[in-house]
């Protein structure tokens, strides 16, 4: 098993490595000078000269790629160019709402998404069943941002009882959690669906049945536990998922977490903040699928990995 | 029956009689399809807004473009529907222009991305070993990030424009596609039917368009419809964000990009575009769901 984690481990440094490069070459291809960009065009061509030497620009392509792997492992990502403040401080202080954001959004989609696909499973093709399915697909279909607007209108504007936007409280988070939570509530309850009612064709639950037992307790003892298998990999997945709805939901509602930070870097073309957001979420990504094999593999001991 | 042949396979040949080859797999696969409700209704939906996206200058009651200041934010009125916007435009003539983008960034996307994801993974797949290592490494990297992220970046390096999202959609989209086909073409290749192509001399090429691309073809297709309410997701997700379609296209996600701001003043600016994207991608999705039903005999039960 440790062995297994170790390979695991292993096998995403070339892929992070990758990922970093991929990033550098599409950031660093665009046409344009970054430094005159971020100075507009009222000055003087020795200047422009002069900070590009300072930030080091005119060196190729490779040295400037190595530097940033090499400073990125030392948890510097540069300089913002637009707030002048060193990108990694910038993304330590947004971390932690994005993180907060992305927890209530999986809880929300938990506590939605799991009791459903139990129920829809229990009475299949039933009416229930069909609305709960119905619901779900509605769930993945509903534009991220068109829904956080709608809920803004319902229950800031019209109803009052919720703050529009901004991350002051408990009470700012109540709409952007179940926003983002709302779809992949979908996601899990299909899957609990068709996950449970896989398991539900077994001998042993015809055995637990025919001991005398409740359906009740035939489902929640005998299947679900077996039945929750790829569901708690997909949660670790939902990760992705999250990080990336975050980004459309912190903008709606003002949250200043990574999505956010990415949003400005690109509406200010902030390169090194652009490039350090993308890097920092995509590695949680990498983690979160390590952590979802991991897992899979703990709650499954008959999964070999070799 | 023709013993001697029956002797030579050691099998029993059923010959195809009326009775047993009654309908092929299409017409199995379109009858069960036809029964779910939902698909149907599905289908019948992205029917009518196709038709809508190629006839709508003649469906849409105004100019979408034109600019008229004293009709700012109308109420949805018998005379404009939906209302007006912050330019005076009508918003529901705008929506149905908006249907042209927004099957268009569905449809081109989807189409570019299966291609790529088809030929790599089948390549990746009936090659193997450095082949399909390198090409599998390279998806799994695309598959790491956040898609949306992604797409993001792409377009700060290129530029929001229309054809740079197909562009940023399609980066991201293969990999997806080509795991799949790769995993199919794994299992088709040692089948008898490969291998004895491969015998009598069959090109490598050939094998693969001809023997193992025509059984991928139905999870494709399921991949292919669901793909598109994703792609049309993207797309209005990006030009929210400001980095799709820029103004004055009439974008569905940035007529909602364009509304919020006058959301608690006019809210069927924003509303209105909204349930249109919802609409398309859910009838997308009840169609793609209704196919792999159908196309799955195991689940049909």
């Amino acid at each position: 098993m440790g062995h297994y984690i170790i390979r695991r481990l292993v096998i995403s440094i070339p892929v992070t490595f990758g990922i970093a490069l991929i990033t550098f070459i599409l950031l660093n291809v665009i046409p344009g000078d970054p430094v005159a960009l971020m100075m507009k065009d009222h000055i003087s061509a020795d200047v422009v000269a002069r900070v590009r030497a300072q930030m080091q620009l005119d060196d190729p392509a490779y040295i400037r790629f190595f530097r940033f792997i090499w400073n990125a492992l030392h948890g510097d990502f540069g300089v913002s160019y637009k707030l002048n403040r060193s990108v990694s401080s910038l993304l330590m202080d947004a971390f932690p709402n994005t993180l907060i954001l992305a927890i209530s959004g999986a809880l929300v989609s938990w506590i939605i998404g799991i009791p459903a696909g139990v129920l829809s499973a229990v009475k299949k093709r039933s009416f229930l069943d069909n609305s709960i399915m119905g619901f779900s697909l509605l769930g993945v279909s509903i534009p991220v941002f068109w829904a956080g607007l709608l809920f803004q209108y319902i229950f800031a504007f019209w109803l009052g009882i919720l703050p529009v936007s901004g991350f002051d409280g408990p009470e700012y988070l109540i709409m952007p959690a179940i926003v983002l939570g709302w779809s992949s509530a979908g996601t899990i309850s299909r899957l609990t669906r068709s996950s449970l009612l896989e398991v539900m064709r077994n001998d042993y639950i015809r055995t637990a049945r025919a001991k005398g037992n409740l359906e009740l307790k035939v489902v929640i003892n005998h299947a679900l536990k077996n039945a929750m298998l790829p569901v708690v990999t997909v949660m670790a997945l939902q990760v992705a998922g999250l990080l990336s709805g975050a980004v459309i939901t912190e903008t709606v509602f003002g949250i200043p977490g990574i999505g956010r930070i990415a949003v400005n870097a690109i509406q200010n073309r902030d390169m090194p903040l652009l490039q350090g957001a993308v890097m920092f979420t995509t590695v949680l990504v990498i983690l979160g699928n390590l952590v979802a094999d991991v897992l899979y593999s703990l709650l499954d001991p008959r999964i070999k990995y070799d | 029956m023709n013993i001697a042949k029956n002797m030579l396979f050691k099998k029993e040949i059923i010959e195809p009689s009326d009775e047993l080859v009654k309908e092929t797999f299409w017409q199995d696969v379109f009858k069960s399809l036809r029964k779910d409700r939902m698909a149907m209704a599905g289908g019948t939906i992205i029917a009518l807004f196709i038709l809508v996206a190629i006839f709508a200058p003649y469906l849409a009651p105004y100019n979408p473009y034109e600019v008229s200041l004293d009709l700012q934010f109308q109420k949805p009125s018998m005379e404009y529907w939906l209302g007006t916007d912050m330019f005076g435009r009508d918003v529901l003539s705008r929506i149905i222009y908006g249907s042209r983008i927004s099957l268009l960034i569905g449809i081109v996307p989807s189409l570019i991305t299966m291609l790529i994801g088809i030929i790599f993974g089948i390549i990746a797949g009936y090659f193997g070993r450095k082949t399909d290592f390198i090409i599998m490494t390279v998806s799994d990297m695309v598959l790491s990030f956040p898609s949306l992220l992604l797409a993001m970046v792409v377009m700060y390096t290129l530029g929001a424009s229309l054809l740079n999202i197909f562009i940023a959609l399609s980066i991201v989209g293969w990999a997806g596609t080509a795991r799949v086909v790769r995993a199919q073409t794994l299992s088709l290749k040692n089948k008898e039917f490969v291998e004895s192509a491969r015998a009598i001399g069959v090109k490598p090429s050939i094998i693969m368009i001809r023997h193992i691309l025509p059984n991928c073809i139905p999870q494709l297709l399921v991949l292919f419809t669901l793909e598109i309410p994703g792609s049309i997701l993207s797309e209005a997700s990006l030009s929210f964000l400001g980095v799709g379609a820029q103004p004055p296209a009439s974008s569905w996600g940035l007529m909602v990009s364009n509304g919020k701001e006058f959301l608690f003043n006019a809210p069927w600016v924003a509303i209105s575009p909204g349930i249109a994207i919802l609409v398309i991608v859910l009838a997308f999705n009840f169609l793609g769901d209704g196919l792999r039903d159908a196309l799955d005999p195991y689940l049909k039960q």
